[in-house]
């Protein structure tokens, strides 16, 4: 596949012959799954007339459907466009394909996306990840260029590593979020995933930058990210251990690996150790369904979307909401727990505490370091179905929910396969706003890799 | 037994801002349903709130107004309840801190003045409006994300009356400070009541009922007085614990009692926690030195001393901006104060209250009232003749003054000589009356002047009228 790089490069004629082809690849590789259209049996959808971008299907393109891949959401055809997306046309991009993804983002495997599950392109037999799988997916398996997508928890970067792309989360603020359909507001930022750093630069250059019309937004200046020659800059890099230790044996020793290869190089290398990471999976859970439970109540069926009428408006109400997937019911039913009269200090306000906590212990060693290095997941894609307790499907976002928490910019880098050619992600993360310094970084391990 | 009544009110001012709180929709009415509407106030997929910065600083008006505590920094949360005019399922409003707090307005209750607490004033979005139709309901969210003022007094009012007071002094001073149009029938100052009573000398207040859906001072009068009297009357049959429960209740203005809404809301949990979407609301620093324009209480003092107003007189004229101006416009077209308000209050506001006129839309100008009061002064009319001009003018609002007195012919006849004319031809035809008047019989006087009066056809001008018969018959 024509890199991001090369694509903007190529003739109006030329893209036209590759959006051709890759509709026709699409068709062929139906089962991937990566596209909501290859469910369809449709042609990919398409805007405008630049480079083909993939589209996670909870961003709203003007004049798409846009379902966050929920029954709820069916025949509802998105007004406006993203702030992001008006960023790609304008620069030259098109909107091209809505890729699959887990429903309303809840998930790590994309199995709960109401059109089906989408296949790892290195094995068709286990998950692509999840929520952003869709978009991983057809850029691992060559049917897109590159994609958009949303991370809430891990949701670009845990796919990312499965697929064996590149996946980065912009600094909380940094991307506008006008137009992402929210999961969890404080936690959610749109990014790129791409097929190497150099185009995530591309791409994350493209869509940064404040918005008046989000007011999370940081109206801090946005300078766009060079990248340098790499392996000029000597980093100083925090690997946290006990995470690397946590991780399946053959992520833990390729990470051991690289590690000692950047030290070569002469990069610092400290040791660090993390909070156990279950606690930024708890704090995660709480906050984000706190938010999720009300962020999901405007899906009510009265002014859009799938409405099953009922006698009266309590039922209306009731059948409607039904249609929600057993995962989305889940974290609505926990989020309304948590912020109920009588438990909102105990877990809610508990919660909140706890990130600032997280937050604090990240402050502290980005006074010695520039980037930490750690796994992105535990375990390589796991098998399609095999995880039916969803206590353990959490476990997926443990190393990578601490960036949404305190907000800081994280990517995931391919750096080897295992023994079962499954791709092995790495993980880094940069202090806030500190992307030139992450995309260095990565640059760095991406061609030291090589 | 004597009884204490503890009446704490709510009070949801619409702003009069040109866009809707979190969006730039207009805020204008009377539109087609649906019309100012877009992605943020329909609550859309991806949409997001973006705070108006003109609603920040009407509340901050209003909070130096009553001189509150203004908060730097407050906090917005979501209120989560679900109904089809709450476009979000939740409703973005202020919680734990307000922008306004500890504020205090004065009332003025039987010639006696006293102090009425605000709790808080924050900011919230309105909702939209469910139209129910036979067999079905439409929602119109033309009103969602109209910018709020929430206004919560301490429960420090002790009677209706003072209930009252209450609400037109805030009525008074949101108009004054321009920050809503506070029109009470279109619900841009909608009035929530808290009620209870208890046994004089108790210490825990009685049980409260909250009263709602009340759109106009009479009817906020009627639903207190209704409600006080229920109390007492369970109290004095023995039934209080029974018949008086914490609930709402709804106001019917046409049998004037209020019903019960049971059973129709359950204790709700709205879930209040902090919107992600928006951060903490930082008050810009130049808010605090905005100049605040004459409120009601100063107004009235000034008009007390300036133009020597009775109290009441005063309170009546400055209840509302608008009249307050009129009024200043009438006295700086020369006119005496007295006189400008006995035309203004009396003549004037009862024509247009008739015809349910605001004094804004007076066919009226102050310019011609004034000339109304100048050519009574100035005798070329009389009293009776400017209650009729003033009648033709709310007919042919066009007509000048004088050439409405010309019309109904009521330009008075004020030159002596012609006068004395008529007089003594009214004198030498009734010979013998004047003798019987020179004999004692001095209540022939007033028929003398009505002859007077009659050959003028009315428009002799009776002092002077007086004045001559006077000489001519005594002197
Ligand atoms: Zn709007």
């Amino acid at each position: 596949m024509v890199t991001l790089k090369e694509a903007l490069q190529m003739a109006p004629q030329e893209v036209e012959e590759l959006k051709k082809d890759l509709n026709r690849k699409a068709k062929e590789m139906k089962e991937l799954g990566g596209y909501v259209e290859q469910f369809l049996g449709k042609d990919l959808t398409s805007k405008g007339e630049g480079v083909p971008i993939a589209i996670k299907d909870n961003i709203n393109v003007e004049g798409w459907d846009i379902t966050c891949c929920s029954k709820i959401l069916q025949g509802y055809k998105a007004p406006y466009n993203a702030t992001a997306v008006e960023k790609l046309l304008a620069n030259g991009l098109s909107p091209f394909g809505r890729t699959n993804m887990d429903e309303f983002a809840m998930g790590s495997s994309t199995e709960t996306s109401c059109y089906g599950v989408t296949r790892n392109p290195f094995d068709p037999e286990r998950v692509p990840g999840g929520s952003s799988g869709g978009s991983s997916a057809v850029v691992g398996a060559g049917l897109a260029i590159a994609g958009l997508g949303s991370d809430t928890g891990g949701s670009i970067r845990q796919p990312s590593a499965f697929c064996g792309v590149v996946g980065m989360k912009p600094t909380y603020g940094r991307v506008s979020r006008y137009g992402l359909v929210a999961f969890s507001s404080s936690l959610d930022q749109i990014g790129p995933i791409t097929q190497n750093v150099e185009d995530s630069v591309i791409l994350y250059n493209i869509i940064a930058g404040h918005d008046p019309k989000d007011s999370t937004s940081a109206p801090v200046e946005f300078k766009p990210v060079q990248l340098e020659e790499p392996g000029k800059r000597k980093f100083k890099i925090a690997v946290v251990e006990n995470y690397i230790d946590e991780a399946s044996p053959e992520i833990r020793n390729r990470l051991w690996e690289v590690v000692e290869a950047l030290e070569k190089e002469g990069h610092q290398i400290t040791g660090v150790k993390l909070m156990n990471s279950k606690i930024d999976v708890a704090t995660y859970y709480i906050l984000a369904t706190a938010e999720a439970s009300s962020n999901l109540a405007r899906f009510d069926g009265m002014r859009y979307g799938h409405r099953i009428e009922g006698k009266g408006l309590k039922e209306t109400y009731k059948l409607t909401r039904s249609q929600f997937g057993e995962e989305v019911k889940r974290r609505i039913l926990l989020g309304t727990f948590v912020l109920s009269s009588g438990y909102y200090d105990a877990y809610y306000l508990k919660g909140q505490k706890v990130r600032h906590l997280i937050k604090e212990e990240y402050r502290k060693i980005f006074q010695n370091a520039d980037l930490i290095l750690g796994p992105v997941t535990p375990t390589p894609p796991f098998k399609i179905g095999s995880k039916k307790d969803p206590l353990e499907m959490y476990l997926n976002d443990i190393f990578t929910i601490g960036a949404n928490l305190t907000g800081v910019p994280a990517i995931s880098i391919p750096v080897g396969k295992t023994s079962d050619n499954l791709p092995i992600g790495l993980h880094l993360i940069a202090n806030h706003f500190q992307e030139e310094t992450l995309f260095n970084g990565a640059y760095t391990i991406e061609q030291l890799v090589k | 037994m004597e009884y204490e009544v503890v009446i704490g009110l709510e009070v949801h001012v619409q702003l009069n801002t040109k866009t809707k709180i979190f969006c730039s929709c207009p805020t204008s009415f009377g539109e087609r349903e649906n019309l100012n509407t877009c992605p943020v106030c329909l609550g859309l997929p991806g949409a997001l709130p973006v705070m108006n910065r003109e609603a920040v600083k009407k509340a901050v008006l209003f909070g130096r107004a009553i001189n509150a505590k203004i908060n730097k920094r407050s906090i917005f949360a979501r209120k989560n309840y679900f109904y089809p005019d709450l476009p979000k399922g939740y409703q973005i409003s202020q919680f734990e801190i307000p922008i306004v707090e500890n504020g205090e307005l004065f009332i003025e209750v039987d010639g006696e003045e006293k102090r009425i607490g605000i709790t808080r004033a924050h900011l919230e979005e309105d909702a939209g409006k469910n139209i129910h139709r036979e067999g079905y309901s439409v929602v119109d969210l033309n009103r969602a994300g109209t910018p709020l003022l929430e206004i919560v007094s301490e429960p420090d009012l002790r009677s209706s009356d003072e209930a009252i007071a209450y609400l037109k002094k805030l009525h008074a001073i949101v108009r004054y400070l321009d920050i809503s149009d506070a029109n009470m029938q279109e619900g841009s100052f909608r009035v929530d009541a808290n009620v209870s009573v208890r046994p004089k000398g108790q210490k825990e207040f009685g049980t409260r009922v909250e009263i709602k859906n009340i759109n106009s001072f009479k009817f906020i009068k009627q639903a207190l007085e209704y409600e006080i009297e229920r109390h007492i009357d369970a109290y004095e049959d023995g039934t209080y614990q029974e018949e008086v429960v914490q609930e709402t209740r709804l106001f019917n203005s046409r049998t004037g009692e209020t019903r019960s809404m049971r059973g129709k809301e359950e204790s709700a949990d709205y879930r209040y926690f902090p919107d992600p979407d928006l951060l903490p609301l930082e008050v810009p620093e130049e808010f605090f030195s905005l100049p605040i324009p004459e409120l009601p209480d100063e107004k009235r003092r000034r008009f007390m001393e300036e133009y020597k107003l009775k109290p009441y007189d005063a309170g009546v004229l400055t209840a509302e901006p608008e009249l307050a101006q009129f009024y200043e416009e009438v006295v700086g077209a020369g006119v005496d104060p007295q006189m400008a308000n006995s035309y203004l209050s009396v003549e004037l506001l009862g024509r247009l209250n008739k015809k349910n006129i605001p004094i804004t839309e007076s066919p009226i100008s102050a310019q011609k009232l004034a000339q109304v009061i100048k050519r009574v002064a100035d005798k070329t009319i009389s009293g009776a003749g400017a209650k009729k001009v003033l009648d033709k003018l709310m007919e042919e609002p066009q007509l000048e003054v004088d050439e409405a007195i010309e019309k109904l012919g009521l330009k008075q006849i004020s030159d002596p000589a012609v006068i004395e004319e008529m007089v003594e031809e009214v004198l030498e035809k009734n010979g013998d009356k004047v003798e019987q008047y020179r004999n004692g019989k001095t209540k022939l006087f007033g028929y003398f002047v009505g002859q007077v009066m009659k050959a003028s056809r009315g428009k002799a001008n009776p002092q002077l009228v007086n004045q001559i018969l006077k000489t001519k018959l005594d002197g």
